[in-house]
């Protein structure tokens, strides 16, 4: 199995500052982040996002989870990691947003998109776990992964059996 | 055969954080009228499976002809948008949209 487990080095400086947008002003203090509807979008922030957008494209299948791959920490971020598994595909970033929690606020920030596990192909947003799932029974995953050069295990299940 | 775990179990940031209940009051209703309002659904199901994990979780059915001609995603986002500020308190969200057709096709199944 050679799915990497990228770590996140977390460059950004230690202001506890969540990448929400910016919002109305308030005190800046270490603990700010966690404080719902008061942040400030910074600098720090702002790598996040550049730094998400280079992560996404680095990799074909980029997936964001709680835990890893060899031990998930989430029930949909294990299903994310059970359906690529069943397709063979084995050759993938995951990103533990447990580790960080910029990068966990960051991402749903960047993909717009309030939940995680999230997962993209080839630098696009495809969805969280229902769409991946809901892909993987009507047949569209085996497709999407061919577009992505990937053959799917099941394709070659389904050749055999015939 | 996907199977999911029975609980996210080890979500130590969410835990502390996410456990108490918020005034908003995002409750099974609240968010099944919503969806039905925004969406002009004609059917919608919500669930709350809140029990099997670490904070307020929800699953939800929409059926809507506002889905019709969409792809997953953006049919996903469009729930997401009408449930903005209740996605800031839930701590997961499972999702399925039909349009009347796919919703009487599954029925019949």
């Amino acid at each position: 199995m050679n799915h990497r487990e990228a770590s996140v080095p977390s460059s950004a400086p230690q202001l506890g500052v969540s990448a929400r947008g910016p919002r109305s002003t308030g005190p800046r203090r270490a603990d700010v982040w966690s404080a719902p509807g008061r942040r400030l979008l910074c600098a720090a922030a702002g790598d996040v996002q550049k730094d998400l957008g280079e992560k996404v494209k680095k990799d074909k299948v980029v997936v964001f989870i709680k835990g890893t791959p060899a031990q998930p920490m989430c029930g949909f971020s294990n299903a994310v990691v059970q359906i690529l598994r069943m397709h063979g595909v084995d050759d993938y970033a995951a990103y533990n947003v447990l580790d960080d929690q910029e990068l966990r606020e960051g991402i749903k920030v960047f993909s717009n998109w309030p939940t995680i596990p999230q997962v993209y192909f080839n630098g696009e947003f495809v969805g969280g776990c229902d769409i991946l799932l809901q892909m993987h029974q009507n047949g569209d995953l085996v497709e999407e992964f061919k577009k992505l050069g990937i053959r799917s295990e099941l394709l070659e299940t389904e050749k055999d059996s015939k | 055969m996907i199977e999911l775990l029975p609980a996210c179990k080890q979500c130590p940031l969410e835990r502390s954080s996410n456990i108490k209940k918020t005034d908003m009051a995002v409750t099974t209703d609240h968010i099944r009228d919503k969806l039905t309002k925004e969406l002009a659904a004609v059917h919608v199901d919500v669930e709350d499976t809140s029990p099997n994990r670490c904070a307020a979780s929800f699953k939800a059915l929409v059926v809507s002809s506002q889905f019709e001609g969409k792809p997953l995603l953006q049919r996903h986002r469009m729930v997401n948008t009408c449930l903005a500020e209740e996605l800031k308190e839930i701590h997961a969200f499972e999702q399925k949209t039909l349009t009347p057709e796919q919703w009487e096709k599954q029925k019949s199944q």
